[in-house]
């Protein structure tokens, strides 16, 4: 194949992923929700933090999956829309006393206006072109949060602290293992939310869109208006889980929001798979328990160490966890034959 | 008969035994992360990220308490030190924390560097009633023991840092046209806020500029320019050190000679001095509350000839001109010093109480003169700056030891 050839095909850069293969059988599912649902019981608060964020990251991270695995569309500016979020609830709760629950829908509002109108200017772009736009946001926005003028309301560089909701209705747990199962809830339901609009009219479009552009406007796909709502529905999504993860860590600041948290995030989508839905949290986990792993080897060379970790990740199974998961899925079906 | 006898002799004997282990509790009381050999004491750092620089003050105490326990420990005890990497985000900052308190279980959380770090824990800490002991930042806000009982700073901070320099401005030049250059940040808009609570009244008239850069800008000469239309004759720069060595070059390139008044953080000779060029840098004026290691002025100092000592034995390799590593021994030994004074009363409230009762105690590292005092409602330990005048390849150091003490809020 010619280098022209190439270029014209470039828009190919999202593997195709039929939709029954972006999600994980009924038993299994099953499994995985009761493990979620018991785990906290038996371990210690801290752990259970750490499960909350990835949850959180988690959500982030199936975000991010939809836009580019369902839609083909690259974005790293997601830590821009996570901020958002985490601003909007930080905002309200602090400033004007709004229950924390309640923040999450405006969050979802919030950021789905500002994806979908970033996504109009986005529609000219494509590819790599995309990537550095959204790259742009993801930069621009720690500064943006340390403007003069709204400084009132975000506290400027010195961020805002939040505070920690108690169990309600006088439940005798603590309130990490509340803010656990509130997180788990909310994750369900847009777990829930997510594969069922992949499996829909839209989630075909996105879809469509993905494999092949101009096949799919032939075909009477809206191009510009499903490729913009495409971008909502993934700010939406990023933006109630920023508000969860301000209300986990009890605080937010722009350092907190800034390229680093994009680019993790992207890396998850590709370790857990791009394209399956339940990769997302084992991309997650990745980002989370990775970097902590490669400080026990080495404090002075953590950086080299989580490098060579992912390298090896890539270069064994580069299409991340779903490959895992296939495989295994293989071999149980190999062992039942026999 | 007998029997009663018996049950009284028992009854006798219990009551001492009582007395007795009452007694040896009095002597002897631990919290979590501490036992008869062992003290446990958590850390972040950034040994990762934006300010990974910084890292190297975390693996400065990690030699300083294994020096501590070479020479057999704080009142026989070991310190057992644990460093994480928080990456400077308060996100990992609130994870790694929460794994040094819930899963290392450590006695109190040391010298955790970073304004929004710091802000990010201490909710926490403060809730759990965990120290939160000589944080690693120049914000205002840790001497607040009042809301914050479990947090205490260790060096100056920035507002009464820029006080000192206002002072000195309003005594020496009172008719200064003065330009203020500070980085966009928390670490800036203190100093800016310390410089003009310092002029008070005169400050709307002495101030003719107030110039922010971003700290991801890759070079500040722009701003330099633009300053220097406005033509002021002193120049106060709040920078951190690249772009202060910066600021010091472009002036010299533009030929323009105003009187420059230096941040304490960007006033390493190793660091910043000599890449601004020596002979750009003459009559630059700072203030210092420390030894800096590359002065020779300090090759026969008693206190300096131990950190040579140490860096040599426990850091081999290591630049000595890095201030940080200089920053790490003075904050470590403080940290030592507390928990010697603890004695055998090694819960987290008489930490506390003890690392708020040090007495004019002078670390190594620090200034003739320079003395950390603490007090109930004073959680800021170092308080006390000397200013200072580049001339020739070192700061040479004029007038008294100045007292910026900002009030608690």
């Amino acid at each position: 194949m010619s280098a022209v050839e190439e270029v014209a095909e470039g828009h190919q850069a999202v593997e195709a992923v039929p939709k029954r293969a972006m999600t994980l059988g009924t038993g299994t599912s099953l499994v995985v929700l009761a493990a979620l649902l018991i785990a906290p019981v038996f371990v210690k608060n801290f752990i259970i933090f750490q499960m909350t964020m990835l949850l959180i990251y988690g959500l982030a991270v199936l975000a991010l999956n939809i836009l580019t695995g369902g839609s083909g569309q690259f974005s790293l500016g997601q830590s821009a829309f996570y901020a958002v979020g985490a601003y909007t609830t930080a905002v309200l709760m602090e400033h004007f006393n709004v229950n924390y629950a309640l923040t999450l829908p405006v969050a979802g509002v919030v950021c789905f206006g500002f994806g979908f109108l970033f996504g109009q200017p986005a529609l000219r772009l494509s590819g790599v072109y995309l990537a550095l736009a959204t790259f742009a946001l993801a930069t621009a926005m720690p500064q943006l949060l340390k403007l003069n003028f709204l400084e009132h309301w975000t506290g400027g560089v010195q961020g805002l602290v939040v505070t920690k909701p108690d169990a309600p209705f006088g439940l005798s747990m603590s309130q990490d293992m509340w803010l656990y199962y509130f997180t788990l809830v909310v994750t369900l339901a847009i777990y829930i939310f997510s594969v069922n609009l992949l499996r829909s009219r839209s989630g075909r479009a996105f879809m469509a869109i993905r494999d092949n552009e101009i096949a799919a406007s032939s075909m009477g796909v809206n191009v510009a208006l499903y490729k913009t709502l495409a971008f909502g529905v993934s700010a939406a999504i990023t933006g109630i889980a920023g508000s969860l993860g301000a209300i986990a860590v009890q605080f937010v600041a722009p350092d907190s929001y800034t390229i680093t948290l994009a680019i993790s995030l992207f890396l998850g989508m590709v370790v857990g798979g791009v394209g399956w839905l339940p990769g997302s949290f084992v991309g997650a986990a990745f980002i989370i328990f990775v970097p902590n792993m490669a400080e026990s080897i080495s404090k002075g060379l953590s950086g080299a160490v989580f490098g060579v970790l992912l390298f090896l990740v890539i270069y064994l199974v580069p299409h991340g966890a779903r490959q895992i998961a296939i495989f295994g899925q293989q071999l149980a079906g190999k062992l039942r034959k026999n | 008969m007998f029997f009663g006898r018996t049950l009284r002799t028992a009854a006798l004997a219990t009551a001492v035994a009582t007395l007795a282990s009452t007694a040896a509790l009095a002597q002897k009381k631990y919290d979590t992360g501490a036992s008869d050999t062992e003290i446990k004491i958590g850390n972040i750092m950034p040994y990762s990220g934006p300010a990974s620089a910084y890292g190297i003050i975390g693996k400065t105490e990690e030699a300083y308490f294994k020096m501590i326990n070479d020479k057999g420990g704080i009142n026989g005890r070991k310190i057992s030190f644990v460093t994480y990497d928080d990456g400077y985000s308060p996100p990992k900052a609130v994870e790694q924390v929460r794994k040094l308190v819930e899963s290392d279980e450590v006695l109190a959380v040391f010298n955790p560097l970073g304004t929004p770090s710091n802000t990010a824990i201490q909710k926490y800490l403060n809730a759990k009633k965990i120290p939160q002991l000589f944080v690693a930042t120049g914000a205002t806000k840790w001497n607040d023991p009042k809301n914050f009982p479990w947090t205490i700073g260790w060096q100056p901070s920035y507002q009464s840092e820029a006080q000192i320099y206002a002072k000195w401005l309003m005594k020496e030049k009172p008719d200064a046209k003065v330009a203020i250059l500070y980085q966009n940040d928390d670490f800036g808009k203190d100093y800016l806020k310390g410089t003009k609570d310092g002029l008070g009244a005169k400050g709307s008239s002495m101030i003719i500029m107030e110039e922010s850069y971003e700290v991801s800008e890759p070079s500040i000469d722009g701003h330099i320019v633009k300053i220097k239309a406005a033509n002021p004759d002193v120049l106060l720069i709040y920078a951190t050190p690249k772009f202060a060595a910066q600021t010091i070059k472009k002036t010299a390139e533009l030929s323009w000679k105003p009187l420059q008044i230096l941040t304490n953080v960007s006033i390493s000779v190793g660091s910043v001095m000599k890449p601004a060029g020596f002979e750009n840098a003459q009559g630059v004026l700072s203030a210092a509350y420390a030894k800096d290691s590359t002065d020779p002025q300090w090759a026969n100092d008693p206190g300096m000839k131990k950190w040579n000592e140490f860096v040599d034995k426990y850091m081999p390799g290591a630049d000595k001109s890095d201030t940080s590593m200089v920053y790490g021994y003075g904050a470590a030994s403080t940290l030592a010093k507390v928990l010697e004074m603890s004695g055998d009363d090694l819960t987290r409230a008489n930490i506390m109480k003890q690392a708020a009762s040090l007495k004019d105690f002078v670390p190594d590292t620090m200034l003739p003169g320079v003395k950390l005092n603490t007090g109930a409602t004073d959680f800021a330990p170092i308080a006390q700056l000397q200013m200072q005048r580049f001339k020739g390849e070192r700061w040479e150091l004029f007038g008294e030891i100045i007292s910026g003490d900002v009030p608690s809020e």
